[in-house]
């Protein structure tokens, strides 16, 4: 069974993603990473393809792609780099990135070497949901990777029963009109929205996500949904002093803390 | 969904379409799905009709040009874009584009910039109807065309700098991009090329289309002919060669060239020819030719002109080029500039940097004796002066 969906089976609250970009802060992180968020509690990964023009992300992650490339990070280097991935964890992990390195990969070869690395799912956030049925839906469902699809405060109730149809794993909720990172708190318009898309009663679990940076923002999209994705504030994260180790350990932990 | 040329989802052939993020979806649907109704609308045609007679000057001048026609032996006009209001055909496509975005009741409009032709075009239009404009512009191009930054916001137009990536145009666009991403309800995006998601390749076309259409009445009252040999135009996005074709794509007695920037030469890192050496793939929204490396990264542009200096082109450029209804081919920096010192000293005209280059097919490219060739002077030198200022060494040649 799919790591995504046996996540969801299993817990169905107060789930915890976390999102880092490959090949930051240095270029052989991307494996300590993500193994030090496995031990620290961390229920699912994202793992960031940088890209030269991330046009739906705010300037930290934008940095952070940036410093990345810089340090020599490709497709290629990525996918040598989380070869022993399952030798050594089970935790649900997904790449997310933006289209144009996959296409000029090809979807099939990059496909394959998701599933040969144990990928689990997909987030490809200019791949629109129809080019997706159309052209690519088969091919990810041989190889039983999931395509997650993102909704936003202006995506149509109808949109929303659509991108459910299409969607495998768990629907991302972008929780504002924003690029990455950014606001203070939610406004009473976002926490209307969350209530708006919990009462859908969605067939695919919801995982909210872009500006959950502390965990008291964590705990109240946990009301609306499975979980939150925290992306921006981990990168914060990492860029500050100390061993990688530290550094994730304290910050999940910070997470997981009952207040 | 009616279109004017590409197909209902936006295709030309197996480039354009709409790449763009969910959360840039709601903001392009909207205007998909009215723009090609709303263009139609009778009071939209009599209202940017207006515009371009009265405010803009159209028609723009045909002219024959008997010096370069001696010169090269055939029989070469100039199209005059360069005579328009704000100094290029920029303009045609941002009072469609404010009509369109007054019609949808948009109040605040967002742009992007390379040389800053596009963004006075945009901030000139959002004086004329009083919205607010902001204009973004890379962090490099605001230090090399400082004179445009000026004139936009002398117009009222704020210039935001993108810093960005290499903060020049694709980043100015990815910032303009992130902008609508974070305005969706109030805001209009006048993009300045056909590049972009479905419909801007589509709508931009249309608005260039009264250069070709425009053409057409002209040439036959002057040469008793509305088709000519040749026409040629510069293609960085391609807005201008977009127009200029328009009319005539289809048409086979008329070869369409279009002239990317070579820069340093095709051969070398520094060149803007996304046709001759991108690959396929996705850049804002659309699919197309781009200039990216083997792991898909977007590659740096370098053009001695700054309107050409796109790592991308329109998606209608991509298919005319693979369908082999327009031919592409590529100027040097060094051939663009002999070319406007050519067309100076034997016209009286200052070509545009970027027009300049499709001036130079006439060194490039052999033609018969009689052809009728015309090229499109998509803007004026007057922004260049400093790069012409700093090839002043030519001016030997021409002595």
């Amino acid at each position: 069974m799919n790591r995504i969906d046996s996540l969801f089976q299993n817990k169905k609250a107060q789930i915890l993603s976390v999102y880092f970009t490959a090949g930051y802060p240095e270029l052989e992180d991307t494996m300590k990473i993500i193994e030090t968020l496995d031990k620290s509690g961390a229920d699912m990964i994202e793992i960031g393809m940088p890209f030269s023009d991330p046009v739906a992300d705010g300037p930290v992650i934008q940095e952070s792609s940036k410093i990345a490339l810089g340090n020599g990070m490709n497709l290629d280097l990525l996918f040598k780099q989380i070869k022993t991935l399952r030798q050594k964890t089970q935790i649900p992990v997904i790449l997310m990135g933006y289209i144009n390195p996959v296409f000029r990969m090809g979807m099939e070869i990059f496909l394959n070497k998701c599933q040969h690395a144990g990928i689990d799912g997909l987030i490809l956030p200019d791949l629109p949901a129809e080019e997706y049925e159309e052209h690519f839906k088969s091919l990810f469902e041989e190889r039983g990777i999931n395509n997650i699809l993102l909704i936003t405060p202006q995506t149509s109730d109808t949109r929303i029963l659509e991108i459910d149809n299409l969607s495998r794993g768990f629907i991302y909720v972008v929780s504002n009109y924003a690029t990455t990172g950014g606001q203070s708190d939610f406004s009473s318009n976002q926490l209307s929205y969350f209530r708006r898309i919990k009462n859908l009663n969605l067939k695919n679990p919801l995982m909210i996500g872009f500006g959950i940076s502390d965990k008291k923002k964590f705990n109240t999209v946990c009301e609306y949904a499975a979980g939150g994705i925290v992306g921006t504030s981990f990168i914060q994260a990492l860029n500050e002093q100390g061993k990688i180790e530290k550094k994730v350990g304290e910050f999940v932990q910070k997470f997981k803390e009952v207040l | 969904m009616k279109n004017f040329i590409s197909d209902s989802k936006g295709y030309y052939g197996e480039y354009g379409g709409a790449y763009i993020p969910e959360m840039l979806r709601h903001n392009v649907k909207e205007l998909g799905d009215i723009y090609f109704d709303l263009i139609n609308s009778d009071g939209f045609q009599k209202e940017y009709r207006n515009l371009l007679k009265n405010y803009a000057g159209r028609p723009s001048p045909l002219y024959f040009a008997p010096r370069l026609s001696e010169y090269y032996k055939a029989n070469i006009y100039l199209k005059r874009e360069d005579l328009n209001h704000t100094g290029s055909h920029k303009i045609n496509n941002t009072l469609g584009q404010i009509l369109l975005a007054k019609y949808m009741g948009k109040k605040r409009i967002i742009a992007e910039t390379g040389a800053g032709q596009h963004g006075v075009a945009t901030a000139t239009v959002c004086a004329l109807f009083g919205l607010e404009c902001i204009v973004y512009m890379g962090e490099v191009d605001i230090e090399r065309q400082q004179p445009n930054v000026k004139r936009m916001e002398m117009l009222g137009a704020k210039v935001v700098p993108a810093k960005s990536g290499s903060r020049t145009l694709k980043d100015a666009t990815n910032e303009a991009l992130r902008d609508w991403i974070a305005n969706p309800e109030d805001t209009f995006y006048i993009i300045g090329s056909v590049v972009g998601p479905h419909p801007y390749p589509d709508l931009v076309a249309y608005f260039q289309s009264i250069i070709s259409s425009e053409l057409k009445e002209q040439l036959v009252e002057q040469n008793g002919d509305e088709n000519p040999d040749y026409i040629i135009a510069c293609v960085g996005g391609g807005s201008n060669a977009a127009g200029i074709f328009y009319h005539y794509i289809d048409n086979h007695k008329v070869k369409l060239i279009g002239v990317e920037a070579a820069g340093k030469g095709v051969n070398t890192d520094l060149n803007a020819a996304s046709i001759k050496n991108g690959h396929r793939g996705v850049i804002h929204g659309s699919m197309t030719y781009l200039m990216q490396d083997d792991d898909g990264q977007i590659i740096e542009p370098y053009s001695i002109s700054a309107g050409l200096d796109y790592p991308g082109v329109g998606p209608l450029h991509a298919w005319l080029n693979d369908s082999g209804k327009a031919k592409y081919i590529e100027a040097t920096d060094q051939q663009a500039l002999d070319a406007a010192y050519r067309c100076a000293r034997l016209e009286g005209i200052i070509p545009a940097l970027e027009s300049a280059h499709a001036i130079a097919a006439l060194d490039i490219m052999s033609f018969n004796t009689n052809d009728v060739i015309v090229i499109n002077i998509s803007g004026r030198g007057d922004k260049d002066m400093a790069a012409y200022i700093d090839s002043l060494k030519y001016l030997n040649n021409y002595e």
